[in-house]
């Protein structure tokens, strides 16, 4: 299953950091994705596009997961040479993951 | 009852509300016109909110500025009051905007003289104060590298004079409540941190204490939720398979009913397009929040881990809980500099052999511009120019090549898109739709400056 099919996300941008929000459907599901989806298995499965260190915030209030992701921006989004220089598109990278 | 420099009476007390509606127009400066039109004819406003300026915005309007000391005001800014005023009269409301961007005097100014061309007299008022460009020359100690951004200290310690062109601190509530208690209808600003343009008639309107840190965390709960416009009513949220969104075409902007207590109802003008529902609004707050924990603007370092989202009707969110605790001790200043041109080309290849014949054209050009230029980058839009990772790869039946390069001047970066055109001649077979550009790259880098360094500064203009 890929988390595209039960969650959906946003990215923002801050300098060199993207932030990858995740919000499952159900909220149900919410603690498998607590399980399944952790910073390491998020800072793998976004190699070659994160280099940083990535943070997981755990938000129960609302059943949803905030990944804030050092260094993804290629230098930040005023100086980076890359097409998507905000990381936009990055919310859909995330949630091409497998789990 | 005493906040900041500003004193109530008795009078203003019983005036205090314990609902105000706030809506919110315009999420950036090149935001679409006519939501904001819908709210301020049809959303039974008290205020209504365009915040237009994103991270370097500021120091754009600063380069317009520096041509012509009487701009540096957002661009629309004529087009949006010319067709809101009418509407914000009739309807009594009063509008608080960043538009005021590099140079906020001057966009009041003008503000005053579309009042006139209207035949309306109105109060308006100009909170500058943000712009320490001054500052950032003369002083080195008072300032404080901000997320371990090495480059921000040799930029203010060796080169500044060269190549910085804006130096702006985010300010907070201050100098809007100022200009709210001296009856301005029109509120324009320099930089403010963007929750702070809807926290501060919270403030004004409820009696709140500026230090009651957790009524302005929960006000700046709100403020964020509001400040991006469409991004809560569905609005950058669509996808046609999974998260559907009718009436996109007439996207309706959002406004808050907020109450005294700091709880808010999110909702948007009957009949126009988008949605608001649980899943808008939890993408809206989890939206470039770097610590859930610590949400800091200039008035508050807020909590987001602690926030209520309901769905109470269609199109309707309620928000309570948040909170916060004290606030900073410095600013966040934004300091723009000249960092790069940057030079860029695109050719696209279709059909067969696409990829391979995009590919042999991006290795030529490398190959030919390699000796003149460090930092290349080259892109093969739809495969890689956006998720730049093996595994995103599809097959395409067409491929467009991108090559950008940083370069020290104008006519070097020129160089880049020259060499993508000349591949008509000098490269693989059947390129086609070759565009180029130039453009000069304003970078930004962030520094904390102690709070009693700036003072915000509120000027009224009428007549």
């Amino acid at each position: 299953m890929k988390l595209y099919d039960i969650a959906h996300s946003r990215a923002g941008d801050k300098g060199n950091i993207s932030t990858l929000s995740l919000i499952p459907y159900n909220e149900n599901d919410y603690e498998m994705l607590c399980q399944k989806v952790t910073a390491d298995t998020v800072k793998k499965h976004m190699e070659g596009i994160i280099s940083g260190e990535i943070i997981r915030y755990e938000m129960p209030n609302i059943s949803s997961l905030l990944f804030v992701c050092q260094d993804a921006l290629a230098g930040g989004v005023t100086t980076s040479l890359r097409m998507d220089t905000h990381g936009k598109a990055l919310s859909y990278a995330l949630l091409t993951m497998e789990i | 009852m005493k906040f900041q420099n500003v004193v109530y009476n008795l009078h203003d007390y019983l005036k205090m509300k314990n609902k105000i509606r706030i809506g919110c127009g315009a999420g950036f400066s090149g935001d679409r016109i006519e939501p904001a039109i819908v709210l301020a004819e049809k959303g039974e406003l008290d205020y209504l909110v365009l915040e237009c300026l994103a991270e370097r915005t500021i120091a754009l309007a600063n380069k317009r500025k520096m041509a012509d000391s009487t701009k540096g005001y957002d661009p629309l800014l004529e087009r949006r009051i010319e067709t809101l005023l009418p509407h914000l009269l009739k309807n009594n409301i009063r509008l608080i905007t960043n538009m005021g961007a590099a140079n906020p005097i001057e966009g009041a100014k003008k503000i005053i003289e579309i009042a006139k061309k209207q035949g309306v007299n109105i109060k308006v008022a100009a909170v500058s104060g943000d712009d320490v460009i001054g500052d950032l020359q003369i002083t080195n100690d008072d300032f404080r590298v901000f997320n371990n951004e090495n480059f921000a200290y040799d930029l203010i310690q060796n080169r500044k004079s060269q190549i910085v062109n804006s130096a702006n601190a985010y300010l907070g509530i201050e100098g809007i409540l100022e200009a709210l208690q001296a009856d301005a209808q029109i509120i324009i600003t320099g930089r403010v941190a963007d929750p702070s343009l809807f926290l501060a008639p919270m403030i004004h309107e409820f009696g709140w204490q500026t230090d009651d840190f957790d009524l302005l965390g929960k006000g700046t709960v709100i403020g964020h939720l509001m400040e991006c416009a469409g991004h809560i009513t569905g609005g950058y949220f669509a996808d046609p398979i999974k998260k559907p969104v009718e009436n996109m075409e007439n996207l309706g902007h959002p406004f808050a009913d907020i109450f005294s207590d700091g709880s808010a109802i999110i909702s948007k003008v009957e009949g126009t397009g988008g949605i608001i529902n649980l899943q808008t609004a939890k993408e809206q707050l989890l939206y470039e929040v770097i610590n859930p924990n610590e949400y800091f603007t200039p008035d508050v370092i807020a909590d987001f881990t602690s926030v209520k989202l309901e769905e109470i009707g269609k199109n309707q969110i309620k928000v309570s809980g948040g909170g916060g605790k004290t606030k900073p001790e410095t600013y966040k200043v934004s300091v723009g500099y000249k960092a790069f041109w940057q030079g860029e080309g695109e050719i696209s290849y279709a059909g067969y052999s696409a990829l391979e014949r995009a590919k042999l054209a991006g290795e030529t050009l490398e190959k030919r511009l390699k000796p003149q230029f460090d930092d290349i980058q080259v892109d093969y839009i739809g495969q890689n120019s956006v998720f730049p990772n093996s595994k995103f790869q599809y097959q395409n039946s067409e491929v467009r090549l991108r090559i950008a390069a940083k370069a020290q001047t104008q006519a070097e970066a020129a160089l880049i898109g020259e060499e993508v055109e000349a591949l008509y001649t000098n490269g693989p077979a059947g390129g086609g739709g070759v565009r180029k550009y130039v453009n000069e790259v304003i970078g930004i880098v962030s520094v904390l400056v102690d709070r009693n360094k700036i003072k915000p500064v509120m000027t009224l203009f009428s007549e």
